[in-house]
């Protein structure tokens, strides 16, 4: 099976983020990345799926110019090759033309199922791989915390608000994947060895215009000064009495 | 402004609370609001902001059909905008509605303003670290609003609702729900959410949050990641950065640090109730009052003082 692991590079969650000066884009001076978390659930579940059904998982990405180790780790855990599709404003991509590329790349690869996480915690947007999907008139199940594949076919489990949903999809298809679906290995010192021999392609991404601009970013708003109320179970009346008589929420 | 057209989900006949704030948002735009769902077209009326209404016949099973139909939609009604509640529904239908369309979306929104013809979506990036106002040159503007951030509107909905059908050729179905067994509100939707972290020791100290939330009557019990990954308590509950957004009306975060991926996910709470033994916590800097203590001491009579407040009401 022709199996891909779509991932991004983001900003580290512990990471403290800052507005640049021009009030529109993030200051990119001091943050650290990582392959965003629910990629590599993705991931993870792109190597169980080879492992069961054979083939080849490619390990597919639009980001900053080759060789980020980020990329690399994804080899060291499974991966067998790498494709970057590379684009110099990959910080500003907006969803579309980001699903636009990575649509064109899995044709041509002739991939039977595209992995992607849920959500890319920098944007936290949730949109392409339903946005891919839909491009290539593919099946798409979001949200993933089972899977199983048989005779060309699937069927997923995803948590909504009414309860568990059973999904039954036709192949090709896009699966992005929920925490719950698995626990993502760790690379060992053999994976890591074995990924600096592993192919690595780099090409310039195939890309449309931005749709999207941003008109300002800003830092939330501050939160009013906090309050101390007290210590322990005598502060409960006066509690109660602010949630009801300042704050009126009771 | 041409008219923005907002999927509108229907549970036991009438729509959802979500799908008002959505239909309430794009209401307030100025734009004509058409109101678009799966069944009876006796749900017209309900669907409050909507001066028009559409009901879908056909399989609803198909998220891929769906949002094809919701896209034909679109276009036949000659719309510039698509909403939806940023639903598990609505998250995974609009991405592909908008694909359709060949439009960018913005997801999970916490602010919508029309200036003239141009809609500018506000939304957290980060979950929450910076927050963006974006503007979108597609010719149908689409967006999913985030919920518990905006207001319903009071004008009832249309009288009348047309009809259109479930077409395409469905590449995946919803084969089964398994409903829910617990009555309790996702976090994502309840006014009041009451999240535990490791500072309550362990996992059957949950008991104390499901007794206040049962206080509440309209409370959710949430969790801090810690939690989670050890196990204590589900996914579909954790409150954070890799976790779900909230915004509700109280927030508890009871034995709760307040590492910044979690402080990403409830920070625009309307009111937020910190109760943590470490006085240094810090929880305590976001939050609006915070009690220095035992959770397991402060809970129970927590409880007690709510439902003294509920039973008075």
């Amino acid at each position: 099976m022709n199996i891909v692991a779509c991932v991004k590079r983001v900003p580290t969650t512990d990471a403290e983020v800052k507005v640049a000066a021009d009030g529109k884009s993030l200051d990119e001076s001091g943050l650290s990345y990582m392959i965003s978390f629910y990629d590599e659930l993705a991931l993870e579940e792109a190597v169980r799926t080879k492992e069961t059904h054979g083939g080849e998982v490619t390990v597919l990405t639009l980001g900053p110019s080759s060789g980020t180790k980020e990329i690399r780790e994804c080899l060291a855990k499974g991966g067998d090759r790498a494709e970057v599709l590379a684009d110099p404003g990959w910080l500003s991509r907006d969803c579309r033309a980001t699903a636009k590329a990575l649509a064109a790349k899995l044709k041509d690869l002739g991939a039977d199922l595209a992995f992607m996480g849920r959500v890319a915690t920098d944007r936290d947007n949730a949109a392409v791989g339903p946005m891919v999907a839909t491009y290539l008139g593919w099946a798409c199940v979001t949200d993933a915390i089972s899977l199983e594949i048989a005779d060309g076919k699937g069927s997923a489990k995803r948590e909504t608000e009414q309860g568990l949903e059973t999904i039954e999809f036709s192949l090709p298809a896009v699966i992005t994947c929920n925490k719950g679906l698995n626990e993502p290995r760790y690379s060992n010192l053999r994976g890591i060895m074995a990924a600096k021999k592993k192919p690595f392609e780099e090409s310039p991404a195939e890309l449309v215009e931005n749709q999207a601009s941003v008109s300002a970013l800003a830092p939330p708003a501050p939160r009013a000064e906090s309050r101390i109320l007290g210590t322990g179970p005598d502060a409960v009346p006066t509690l109660i009495d602010a949630l009801r008589n300042e704050a009126k929420v009771l | 402004m041409k008219p923005i057209l907002v999927f509108v989900e229907i549970t036991a006949g009438a729509p959802r609370r979500a799908s008002l704030e959505a239909l309430g948002a794009a209401r307030a735009t100025g734009a004509e609001t058409v109101a678009v769902f799966c069944g009876d077209a006796s749900a017209a009326a309900a669907c409050n902001g909507a001066q028009k209404a559409i009901a879908l016949g056909g399989d609803s099973s198909s998220p891929d059909a769906l949002a094809s139909a919701l896209a034909d939609a679109v276009k036949n009604n000659d719309c510039g905008g698509f909403i939806a509640a940023a639903t598990s529904a609505g998250r995974d239908l609009a991405p592909r509605v908008a694909a359709h369309l060949d439009a960018v979306l913005f997801s999970d929104c916490t602010g919508l303003e029309a200036s003239g013809d141009q809609l500018t979506a506000r939304r957290p990036w980060l979950a929450g670290k910076v927050i963006a106002d974006l503007v979108s040159s597609a010719d149908v503007f689409c967006a999913t609003t985030r919920l518990n951030i905006f207001t319903p509107s009071e004008d009832t909905g249309p009288d009348s609702c047309d009809a259109a059908a479930i077409t395409a050729e469905p590449k995946a179905r919803v084969t089964s729900l398994e409903a829910k067994t617990s009555a309790r509100l996702d976090v994502q939707e309840a006014p009041v959410v009451i999240s535990g972290g490791r500072g309550l020791g362990d996992k059957e100290q949950f008991k104390l949050l499901e007794d206040l939330s049962t206080a509440f009557g309209n409370a959710a019990v949430g969790a801090s990641r810690a939690v989670v990954d050890a196990g204590w308590r589900p996914h579909s509950e954790q409150v954070g950065q890799t976790g779900k957004t909230v915004s509700p009306q109280l927030y508890f975060a009871v034995g709760i640090s307040g590492a910044i991926q979690h402080l990403a996910g409830m920070r625009t709470s309307a009111v937020i109730v910190a109760i943590n033994k470490d006085a240094e916590a810090p929880i305590f800097k976001v939050a609006d009052y915070g009690i220095v203590g035992d959770a397991l001491e402060i809970l129970p009579v927590l409880t007690k003082a709510i439902q003294a407040v509920k039973a008075e009401a």
